[in-house]
């Protein structure tokens, strides 16, 4: 993929932060030399390109009373796994929803990663996760200890000119 | 939980949504909510700083930017999982990586730039670790959705 100076700056800018500013674009379009008005422009066509999902606020789960966060794994066949994907979809309580390409012997295709205020939540909504999808085939994956969890950075500022 | 009055949390569910594409989006948002500019960006400094709020920033489809993103799995015995999460960790495609309670006990996520370069570093780490490396990538994505409703259904 190749960017102009507009849009590699913008991703730079988008990948981290947002200045809390009253015109949050005003040093990035003095440094591109060119308008705010442009730069907003941009970031709407990236969002129309299928480039941006969404420009908003990332929060952190736990802090926003989301402290328990598991991982729910259905073991799905091919004639159920379009059906039940769009199921767990729809829960409100999920957020990432895919199926994935599995080794066999672990055999668990379709992934669901479920956002709840705490574990007294999980028993029911797995009960209605089995009931509505069929699958009752499924494992919890609980998270134990995290040691990484950051943002992609699409655009590094290298001196050997790395990155895209 | 903090304590968040009902403009903070009417606030964040705005926000996540959407920033406003204006040259003016706290100003936008301030208009949508009934309060001045210069107040959203006191309340939005002070859920940054409360941790409430990791980034104001776009999140990227990753494969319409052109990138490779899997999830990875391995089996590590015990005593060697901070080393090797650690080694891990230092791939900077790596932008997630957790222990969970599993025979496969270390789970990261990894966006590169296609993917060949993400074989190419999952066969890296795995000659580092010595651990086999399970590859599982998408094969259809159902949902990606990111934001949280704050502050109960009667909020919004």
């Amino acid at each position: 993929m190749y960017y102009d100076d507009v849009e590699t700056g913008l991703i730079e800018m988008l990948q981290s932060d947002i200045p809390l500013q009253p015109k949050p674009y005003e040093d990035l379009a003095r440094r591109l030399d060119t308008s705010e008005e442009e730069l907003v422009e941009r970031i709407s066509d990236m969002k129309e390109k299928g480039l941006i999902r969404r420009v908003g606020a990332i929060l952190r789960h736990h802090q926003a009373g989301y402290a328990f966060n598991v991982m729910v794994v259905f073991k799905a066949d091919p004639e159920s796994e379009e059906r039940a994907g769009s199921i767990l979809a729809g829960y409100k309580e999920v957020s990432h929803c895919y199926l994935r390409q599995v080794p066999r012997e672990f055999g668990y295709d379709l992934f669901a990663m479920v956002h709840l205020h705490d574990e007294a939540e999980l028993k029911p909504l797995l009960d209605d996760m089995a009931a509505n999808t069929g699958l009752i085939d499924y494992q919890v994956i609980k998270s134990v200890r995290e040691f990484k969890k950051t943002s992609m950075k699409y655009i590094h500022r290298r001196e050997d000119g790395g990155g895209l | 939980m903090n304590k968040l009055d009902q403009t903070d949390a009417k606030l964040l569910n705005l926000i996540q949504e959407e920033l406003p594409l204006t040259t003016r989006p706290y100003q936008t948002l301030g208009e949508s909510l009934g309060i001045g500019e210069e107040e959203v960006l006191n309340r939005l400094n002070a859920l940054k700083s409360s941790g409430m709020i990791r980034r104001i920033g776009a999140v990227f489809n990753s494969r319409s930017m052109g990138y490779y993103s899997t999830l990875c799995a391995c089996r590590v015995p015990e005593e060697r999982l901070e080393e090797v999460a650690g080694t891990i960790s230092r791939e900077p495609g790596v932008t997630h990586n957790y222990q969970r309670e599993h025979f496969l006990n270390l789970w990261f996520t990894l966006t590169v730039s296609d993917a060949d370069e993400g074989i190419r570093i999952i066969q890296k780490l795995e000659q580092e670790t010595g651990i086999k490396i399970e590859n599982m990538p998408a094969k259809k994505v159902f949902k990606i959705k990111v934001s949280f409703e704050m502050g109960g259904t009667d909020v919004l």
